[in-house]
């Protein structure tokens, strides 16, 4: 009598296995699944709920002067589309913010490279981020204004600060957040100085850099609206934030919600085929994000 | 003496001369011997925490010839990956030299490539093709389009050639680490450093990429250094170890291990190898204890 727990011990078996047909290994998923799977289906079905709140929202309101219904709305853009004057404004607005937009990129690209290469720059960076960072561009209107004038260059500057800033401290975080491994797989084949940032620190940051264009995209639209609405045309020829404001002395609020509507859908535009392409083609790609 | 070798490059010697069995006297022996590839003189290494500066390794002193596969082991903490960093000029040591063809190693520098353990050694934004390419291309060495064949030619050796164009993300943990082989191989490397390259993976890859590492090395004759803490990987991947005591570490031994292959593991001989130094590297702490 043994007091262990034995196993039983079993037979061994051989089994010869025929090729396996009695299902499909791979079959389609069913239309509708396939449907819904598209981004686009999903985001447009959000898009058409919101209208039709807007809509029922506006006729049960029924004040035009207040809330005009999401159709007049429509209808005023399609308009202002039709007679050029909208995509006119649109022109101006996106000349400047371009112009403004670039050259923030730029000074970030310069300042970061500088932060991860001496410690003096990144006590620059840390320093200079940490002051203008929570200043808000707007309130750097009035001494644009003085310096520049009332024109295009006051508008690029307060656009540079306002892009600048959040993307330089982005860029800097992913900078700091590439592995080690890849560092040092970079250093071994003798790559230094600014072509070690371009080929290494760069690509392995770019879902941070990505984001921080975003963020800079975003906070440079806001500015350039906001800061047409606070002192109107540049040179006589106002953009898009003018001709809101402008139709909204004239109370036509249709107008001023095209005018909005007009700002809406150039950010879904943005968003959704530039840095959304932009990111299918680098960071899912590579996998660096899902 | 066969010439074909020659063709891959100033990396891979020519087979070596089988070792005199009778030198009459220490200098004779080491005419016989030639002059090493690498010679690690010395090296004393520290690393500094917040508080306080940690000798990683002390005087510690080996040389490596050409076509040696040279393995470095010892019990973590031992400093045998800061001496590899050391020796791809990652580190400075603080006493010593570590001389390369008789020159002071001082920086990175693609004569001595790095297989890491990490798997995200690899550029996630390049393919695999790119990614065998990019030391080539970044140290100037080839122009793209030798490159490009180089490149091909040494992922066909890893087996990976039909993945060229397939991202590291959607390759397994071996499969990234024969591209970082392949890689490595591709710049043709006085010395080829790897740093537990082996570790992350599971135990039946591991075996299978120790195997496919020696088969690679019997075709292009490279000079390997190895780094490991698995005493068997050591016997079977290396032809000579170096035991390295922790804390910090210091030469303890240097040992034969030219005669084991995969086909000797738990023959009597492998196991008393195996057990002679499993004894040197834990018969101090039995001591201790």
């Amino acid at each position: 009598m043994s007091g262990f727990l034995n196993p039983p011990v079993r037979g061994e078996y051989e089994r010869r296995l025929e090729p396996f047909t009695e299902l499909p290994v791979e079959r389609a998923l069913p239309f509708a699944t396939r449907v819904w799977a598209q981004g686009g289906v999903r985001k447009g079905l959000i898009l058409a709920v919101l209208a039709v709140l807007w809509e029922l929202l506006a006729r049960w309101q029924d004040n035009d002067l207040l809330l005009p219904t999401f159709s007049a709305t429509a209808r005023a853009l399609v308009d202002g589309l039709a007679s050029g004057e909208l995509i006119d404004k649109v022109r101006i607005s996106f000349a400047v913010l371009l112009q403004g937009y670039l050259a923030g990129v730029l000074l970030a690209f310069v300042l970061t490279t500088l932060a991860v290469s001496t410690q003096l720059g990144r006590d620059l960076l840390d320093t200079l981020t940490s002051m203008f960072n929570p200043l808000p561009a707007i309130a750097l209107l009035p001494l644009a204004l003085l310096w520049f004038g009332l024109g295009r260059g006051s508008l690029v500057f307060v656009l540079i600060h306002s892009v600048l800033w959040p993307l330089a401290l982005n860029t800097y975080a992913g900078f700091q957040g590439v592995p080690e491994t890849l560092r040092m797989a970079g250093r071994n084949y003798g790559l230094r100085g600014l072509r070690y940032v371009l080929q290494i620190l760069v690509p392995a940051a770019l879902p941070a850099i990505l984001s921080g264009l975003k963020i800079g995209w975003a906070f440079a639209w806001r500015t350039l609206i906001a800061a047409e609405l606070v002192f109107g045309a540049s040179s006589g020829k106002g953009g898009l934030g003018w001709y809101i404001f402008q139709n909204r002395n004239e109370l036509y609020t249709d107008r001023v919600f095209a005018g909005l509507a007009m700002v809406v859908l150039i950010g879904l535009l943005v968003e959704g085929l530039g840095f959304a392409t932009l990111e299918r083609l680098t960071v899912r790609r590579w996998g660096q994000q899902r | 003496m066969t010439t074909t070798m020659l063709r891959a490059g100033p990396a891979f010697a020519r087979p070596v001369p089988a070792p005199q069995p009778a030198a009459p006297g220490p200098a004779a022996e080491a005419a016989a011997v030639g002059t090493p590839l690498l010679q690690v003189d010395g090296v004393s290494l520290e690393y500094r925490t917040r508080e306080r500066v940690v000798r990683a390794t002390h005087r510690v002193s080996f040389d490596l010839h050409e076509a040696d596969r040279f393995v470095l082991l010892g019990p973590s903490g031992c400093g045998k990956s800061t001496l590899l960093k050391a020796i791809g000029g990652f580190i400075r040591p603080v006493e010593g030299e570590i001389r390369l063809d008789g020159r002071g190693v001082s920086a990175p520098g693609p004569d001595r490539i790095v297989v890491f353990q990490e798997f995200d050694q690899l550029p996630p934004w390049k393919t695999v093709h790119q990614n065998v390419m990019f030391p080539l291309l970044a140290s100037r060495s080839l122009g793209r389009k030798e490159a490009a064949e180089r490149a091909l030619h040494y992922l066909d050796k890893v087996g990976l050639a039909r993945f060229a164009d397939v991202h590291p993300h959607q390759l397994s943990g071996g499969m990234k680490q024969r591209v970082a082989i392949a890689r490595a191989l591709a710049m043709q490397p006085r010395v080829l450093l790897m740093d537990e390259p082996f570790a992350a993976l599971d135990a039946l890859t591991r075996r299978k990429m120790q195997d496919e590492l020696l088969a690679l090395w019997d075709e292009v004759r490279f000079t390997l250094l190895f780094v490991t803490h698995s005493i068997e990987e050591a016997l079977v991947v290396g032809n000579r170890i170096a035991l390295l005591s922790p804390h910090p570490g210091r030469m303890r031994a240097e040992i034969n291990s030219h005669g084991f292959t995969l086909g000797s593991l738990g023959g009597s001989e492998f196991q008393a190898a195996s057990q002679r130094i499993h004894r040197m590297l834990f018969e101090e702490e039995g001591a201790v204890a």
